[in-house]
């Protein structure tokens, strides 16, 4: 393990009061280890994803740089860092003074709580940090094996399409054979009705139109051909798809099983981001007011905090909305501004001073960090005076003079291009379709368009899914209103084609 | 016993970083026209750092082209208000598809940065350079020591000053309380990076080469600023790479329109003249400068020119020519010429030199290079062209 230093007595003191509040404010997490670093180590293990042993990558050393030197040039610093584990790993930075220190621990204990409680990490393994370690050591393993050369292509090529898996959905399931036999036992009853002896045969052409027996026909076929279909159905797992049909060596499947098991493991926090740092945000200013602020603290405190949520006019900050997204809907269900009533009255001033003093808030947020991810937070509980009162705006980049530039302010745009960008967490919607694509074995994909891709990156993306799949890969996608497809088969071989718009 | 750990963590960080480097100089190399071109290298002295990009160092995924969707932000501002951090507005290209890199937020490039001797390096390993002749009365290699000469916090693995290193981290873990000699039952001592000592070695070189470059550029009317600046540019880089073959440089500044004067490195690469050419004064100026100062025996001569080919008469022609046949090649290591194509000149001069080539023996007319550079793409090519020639 690295050598951390133990919390100094004092700290430790601060963790058993702060523990002991959090506990008794309802909080609910597995224990908690904290490690004080000093920020160059802090910074390697944040470039590894908050894992000190993690299979080796250059990209991590380039993350790691980014930290260090933001942080050298006093840019950045990194507050908290803590592990979704049981128990939980968290990390302290050095040279921060108490009353940081004691922020920080309050930050984490909302963090811990929520990686407890929160269903989308019911699945995430809690024993991560033995097992980033064992697939490190795997990893090294085949480096020494087959070369850095040759395992690093293939880690490049599994890294660059690590989020199509499929987070939220049951693993594959298998051709259902129902409407297949649906089909066939129509047909068959249109078959029996016409040798019915019963009818008169004037009648057949009006109970079996020839219409309909043609359509039925036609439809049977299509069942027939979609079963033999591969995937019987579009997959949106892409990484489990290579995983059992491209062809692999032994040390690759591994890997690719690796990359994929890992991202499993961060995905929920790429999801919940919002409504974490919110959480963790809330109960931290919470503790540190209520319990844990000397008066002279107060100043550096506040700048702290604000430091962190801090508004950025390109970007939301998530824990800046997070928290005053909670802080709102603690607001409105204490004051019991939600229903029918409370959405049906129309007088301002009435809204303004609804107070049920129904002191059902804290119960209602409990409630949002057990059920709540990022999208259905925000699609429940963005409402139009928090969009106002928070100066909430849309932005869209403006050709003409190369700027972003605001362009709207109204309640609807906002929701619906935040939702639009929460949306499968920011990442493009793409199925496999077929995998012997004209019969020829190749891979034919499809983007389900929520907006253009970026092409030079879809290009390099593609290669690397053609490397790994070993055969050209297609991507039908739409560029400026135009279906098109992408075909990869080498670096000299690849074309952009339009696409007939087929039914 | 105490047992002494390395903690993989630093270990893979190290080898990550090593990585990392790697890939960049890999980028370099692919995009080296970029690099030659950038204009923050020209004039800069060893060792002061320039950031450059790194083109195409990252791991590609599928992307939704933020330009052309939207995002969510806050503050104060009006509908239409350009959002604050941005570069001016971009005028006049109406409709442009600017597909330049690094324009959307939160999208950086990344930037490293290297030193001219870095790039240098990296660039010369790429291109072969000319061979070396040994000339001159100290040019034998006498002998190239090694010697153990200093310390250093960082290095290769091989490096590592073991007994320094692990005395290093037994102060510090006696200092921090970690470890107590007294006690059997210590913990182990860890390594850390800090304790890391590693032994760096001076080589010693005996061997000395003496080398000269006469540069010599066309500053006539017909030469626009484009041309000169993809002159001073080819010529910086040729000035570098040779730096580093030859322990001792010199160079030899000549501009000329219709009569040749040496100047020196300020005035060669800032210079902005005019009038007609006679190139034959420069050539004429060139023999002089080797006679009287660089005994062909003793030095390594490198004469460049730089022109736009247009030169003021036949009878001008014929005088280079001339030049050329009876001193310059057979007594320099390589002549080169370089047309830089521009807008007013006739380009001719290269004609000129190819013909005459036709009839030299093949000894003499392998010492004439000659390279046209169209544009500041062909900078690279032009200095390949120029500096491969192995002789």
């Amino acid at each position: 393990m690295i050598n951390a230093l133990d919390l100094p007595q004092e700290l430790e003191d601060w963790n058993q009061h702060i523990l002991k509040r959090a506990r008794e404010e309802g909080l609910d997490f597995f224990d908690t280890i904290f490690y004080m670093l000093p920020y160059s180590y802090l910074t390697e293990i944040a470039a590894h994803g908050g894992f000190p042993r993690r299979y080796q990558h250059w990209s991590f050393g380039m993350e790691h740089e980014k930290l260090k030197r933001s942080y050298e040039w006093g840019m950045g610093k990194i507050y908290e860092l803590v592990i979704n584990n049981d128990p939980c790993y968290a990390y302290l930075l050095e040279n921060n003074n108490l009353m940081q220190q004691k922020l920080v621990m309050a930050h984490v204990y909302g963090h811990c709580d929520f990686f407890k409680n929160n269903i989308y990490f019911q699945n995430t393994n809690k024993n991560m940090m033995d097992e980033m370690a064992n697939h490190a050591s795997r990893v090294d393993r085949y480096i020494r094996q087959f070369g850095l050369d040759e395992v690093e292509r293939f880690l490049d090529a599994c890294i660059s399409i690590q989020d199509h898996i499929s987070p939220l959905s049951m693993p594959s399931q298998s051709a259902t054979p129902s409407e297949e036999m649906e089909t066939e036992e129509a047909l068959l009853r249109i078959l029996k009705r016409k040798s019915n002896p019963e009818n008169p045969d004037y009648m057949d052409i009006f109970l079996n139109s020839k219409e309909y027996i043609e359509f039925k026909q036609k439809q049977l076929e299509e069942t027939v051909k979609k079963a033999q279909r591969f995937p019987a159905r579009p997959q949106k797992d892409l990484l489990y798809f290579l995983l059992l049909h491209a062809p692999l060596k032994k040390w690759q499947e591994d890997i690719l099983y690796i990359i994929r098991k890992e991202r499993y493991y961060f995905i929920p926090q790429g999801y919940t981001k919002i409504i974490n740092e919110g959480w963790a945000s809330y109960w931290h200013f919470k503790l540190m007011t209520e319990s844990f602020l000397k008066p002279e603290d107060f100043i550096n405190f506040a700048m702290d905090h604000s430091g962190t949520l801090a508004r950025h006019p390109h970007q939301l900050n998530p824990y800046l909305l997070g928290f005053t997204l909670l802080h709102d809907i603690e607001d409105r269900w204490n004051k019991g501004q939600f229903g029918r009533e409370w959405d049906e009255c129309t007088s301002r001033n009435e809204k303004l001073a609804w107070d049920k003093k129904l002191g059902l808030g804290r119960e209602k947020i409990f409630e949002c960090r057990l059920i709540e991810n990022d999208y259905s937070l925000v699609d429940k509980y963005l409402t139009e005076d928090f969009c106002d009162k928070h100066k909430m705006f849309k932005y869209n980049f403006d050709q003409q003079t190369g700027q972003w530039v605001i362009s709207d302010r109204s309640f609807e745009s906002i929701k619906n291009q935040l939702l639009e960008n929460l949306a499968n967490f920011g990442i493009p919607h793409i199925l496999v379709y077929d995998g012997n694509y004209q019969n020829r074995g190749e891979l034919y994909l499809k983007h389900h368009h929520e907006g253009d891709l970026r092409q030079d990156y879809a290009w390099d993306t593609l290669s690397n899914i053609a490397y790994i799949w070993q055969r050209p890969v297609h991507l039908e996608t739409f560029v400026d209103g135009k279906r098109k497809l992408y075909s990869y088969a080498s670096e000299d071989k690849k074309e952009l084609n339009d696409l007939e718009d087929q039914s | 016993m105490t047992s002494i750990q390395v903690t993989d963590m630093i270990r893979n960080g190290e080898r990550e970083k090593k990585r990392l480097n790697e890939k960049i100089k890999d980028k370099i190399k692919k995009n080296l026209k970029q690099y030659v071109t950038d204009e923050s290298f020209i004039g800069r002295k060893g060792k002061k750092f320039v950031r450059v990009p790194i083109y195409g160092l990252r791991l590609p995924r599928f992307v939704v082209d933020g330009r052309k969707g939207g995002g969510v932000g806050q503050g104060e501002g009006e509908v239409g208000e350009a959002l604050p951090g941005q570069g001016p507005p971009k005028q006049g290209k109406k409709g442009g598809k600017g597909q330049q890199a690094g324009n959307e937020p939160g999208d950086h490039q990344v930037e490293i940065d290297v030193n001219l001797d870095e790039m240098v390096e990296l660039i010369s390993e790429v291109l072969e350079l000319p061979n070396i002749e040994e000339k001159g009365k100290k040019s034998s290699i006498k002998s190239k020591k090694i010697r153990w000469t200093n310390l250093r916090k960082v290095g290769p693995e091989a490096t590592l000053d073991i007994r320094r290193t692990i005395k290093n981290s037994i102060v510090r873990n006696i200092i921090e309380g970690h470890y107590d000699p007294q006690k059997d039952d210590s913990p182990p001592i860890m390594i850390d990076r800090d304790d890391k000592r590693h032994k760096v070695w001076d080589e010693i070189l005996e061997r000395r080469t003496n080398a000269v470059i006469i540069a010599m550029m066309d500053v006539s009317g017909s030469m626009g600023d484009e041309q000169k600046d993809i002159v001073r540019t080819e010529m910086f880089w040729i000035e570098q790479f040779l730096k580093r073959q030859y322990d001792d440089l010199e160079i030899v500044y000549i501009i000329h329109d219709t009569q040749a004067k040496i100047v020196d490195h300020e005035i060669f690469y800032r210079i902005s003249e005019g009038g007609g050419t006679n190139i034959s004064s420069a050539y004429a100026l060139c023999e002089q400068v080797i006679r009287q100062k660089y005994p062909p025996n003793e030095w390594n001569i490198y004469p460049f020119h730089f022109s736009d080919g247009d030169n003021w008469s036949s009878e001008d022609d014929a005088l280079c020519v001339k030049l050329l046949k009876e001193y310059l090649l057979p007594n320099c290591n390589q002549f080169s010429y370089a047309q830089v194509t521009s807008k007013w000149g006739s380009g001719k001069f290269k004609d000129v030199l190819e013909r005459a080539m036709e009839g030299m023996d093949e000894r003499t007319s392998n010492k004439l290079v000659i390279s046209l550079v169209k544009n500041k793409d062909g900078i690279l090519d032009s200095i390949k062209e120029f500096l491969k020639k192995g002789k």
